[in-house]
């Protein structure tokens, strides 16, 4: 018995007199914390996304706490948008920053009536397995596979298939960029919703060979190239690109676009919901 | 003197902590990235293992063989050790802010670093006595430091390395690379 009571109580006394040291330790040589981090992170919305360019809220907020000059943006947060960016502000005593949201838009609109499909596939329902057998099963081999494996990726359920393409509701989407990541086809980006006209198609074939494929495909025609006023829009590589820094959304492309491949868009989301 | 050296001379080389006795590991693979961190890392591992050793010591010495309770001796080394790396993180955060900020994880690592357990039990079993084992664990330490800087040398320079197959990047590629660095030891320790 009094074998273990001596080992019971010197491995307890040698614990209390290590923590007694640690407690003076801490009580002698404190030092005062940046309360800066923990405030921010508390608004941040905790999804660890990645949006801001950061590894995940606890990166952003150090990374916020941390910069004296003020010279980071608060308004990063893609997710929270403005109301977690003006949180934000007022704990770091700045001006409130408008976000400008980045929305997930699906560069094809190749959906059934205007394409068709090169084999009938029976496997495994995912666009990745699909991908991997001669190049996917549509006719256009640069346009969306429609098995959804963007809308499985999707946190916010923003993208349903409808019509063998994906459509992504810019009311729910948030901008976090998981559909761009998964996308076999790498058709789906990443745009700031205050732009109105977007090309939605990403064929880079020529132009006959793209028209053989999809009706709705970009034939490299440019007219759109031909009727913007201050040259925005590019054909480049058989594909008009446009140059959202120049656009100054008169719509001249999207309405000259013989097949409708440049298209007017309204990426606002006007009710958008954001938690 | 002469003993002294050779003391430190054997632990640096011949008994290498990471490369001969692969202790340490986590540590030497985490914070190998980047030369600065890794020399910190091992600086700061050499001074927890010096004061380890002056801790655990006398306690095993003057508390528990006297007591006859030398089986607790891991249980009681992990507790003091681990309180041990909480004041040097206090003392750090007090006095060097700069070395706290750059070990920052890292410190917490050294509580559960099996090397720095090692050194403190193997001094024990090897019946040193405490002047010599303070030159023991300084060895042990210094050859820490001397596998992380040997190893972060090699990884700034595999990381610049393009012909690496895609397979093998990152960590398997690092893992044959420490290795091979381990190799290189084995040169010391062969009678």
């Amino acid at each position: 018995m009094t074998e273990i009571l001596i080992a019971a109580l010197v491995v307890t006394g040698i614990g209390l007199v290590c923590g007694l040291i640690l407690v003076l330790a801490d009580r002698f040589m404190h030092v005062e914390e940046d309360h800066t981090f923990t405030e921010i992170r508390a608004c941040l919305p905790g999804a660890n996304c990645g949006a801001c360019g950061y590894t995940g809220c606890d990166g952003y907020a150090k990374a916020l706490a941390a910069d004296k000059e003020g010279a980071l943006a608060t308004n990063l947060c893609v997710p929270g948008a403005d109301a977690v960016a003006a949180q934000i502000a007022s704990v770091l005593g700045r001006e409130a920053m408008d976000v400008i949201e980045q929305v997930a838009v699906a560069g094809c609109d190749g959906d059934c009536n205007a394409t068709r499909v090169k084999y009938e596939y029976q496997g495994v329902k995912t666009c990745a397995a699909v991908k991997m057998l001669y190049g996917g099963n549509g006719l256009c081999s640069y346009g969306c596979i429609g098995l959804g494996d963007c809308a499985s990726a999707c946190p916010n359920q923003a993208i349903c298939i409808k019509e063998g393409i994906a459509h992504i509701d810019t009311r729910l989407c948030t901008g976090c960029g998981m559909c761009t990541k998964t996308c076999p086809q790498h058709l789906i980006r990443l745009m700031p919703d205050v732009e109105k006209v977007v090309v939605m198609c990403s064929n880079h074939d020529k132009g006959a060979q793209t028209r053989k494929a999809c009706s709705h495909g970009c034939i490299a025609c440019r007219k759109c190239e031909k009727n913007c006023p201050t040259g925005a829009v590019t054909v480049v590589n058989n594909l008009a690109s446009i140059d959202y820094s120049k656009c100054i959304k008169c719509n001249k492309c999207s309405d000259n676009c013989p097949t409708g491949a440049i298209m007017i868009a309204d990426l606002s989301g006007i009710h958008r919901q954001r938690g | 003197m002469k003993e002294i050296l050779l003391i430190i001379f054997a632990a640096v080389f011949a008994n290498n902590y990471v490369l001969t006795k692969t202790l340490g590991i986590c540590p030497f693979l985490g914070v190998s990235k980047q030369f600065q961190q890794a020399a910190g890392m091992g600086v700061a591992v050499t001074f927890v293992m010096v004061l380890a050793t002056a801790a655990t010591w006398p306690i095993q010495y003057y508390v528990l063989n006297p007591l006859n309770i030398g089986y607790l001796q891991t249980i009681v080394f992990i507790l003091v050790i681990a309180a041990l790396v909480q004041f040097v993180e206090i003392t750090l955060k007090r006095f060097i802010p700069g070395l706290h900020k750059s070990l920052g994880i890292y410190l917490p690592l050294i509580t559960t670093n099996c090397a720095v357990l090692d050194v403190a039990i193997a001094n024990i079993t090897n019946e040193t006595a405490f002047l010599p084992s303070l030159f023991n664990s300084l060895g042990a330490g210094i050859g820490f430091l001397l596998a992380m800087i040997l190893f972060a040398g090699v990884r700034t320079r595999l990381d610049q390395n393009t012909n690496v197959p895609k397979a093998f990047r990152g960590l398997p590629i690092t893992l044959a690379a420490a290795a091979i660095v381990s190799l290189s030891f084995m040169a010391f320790s062969l009678k």
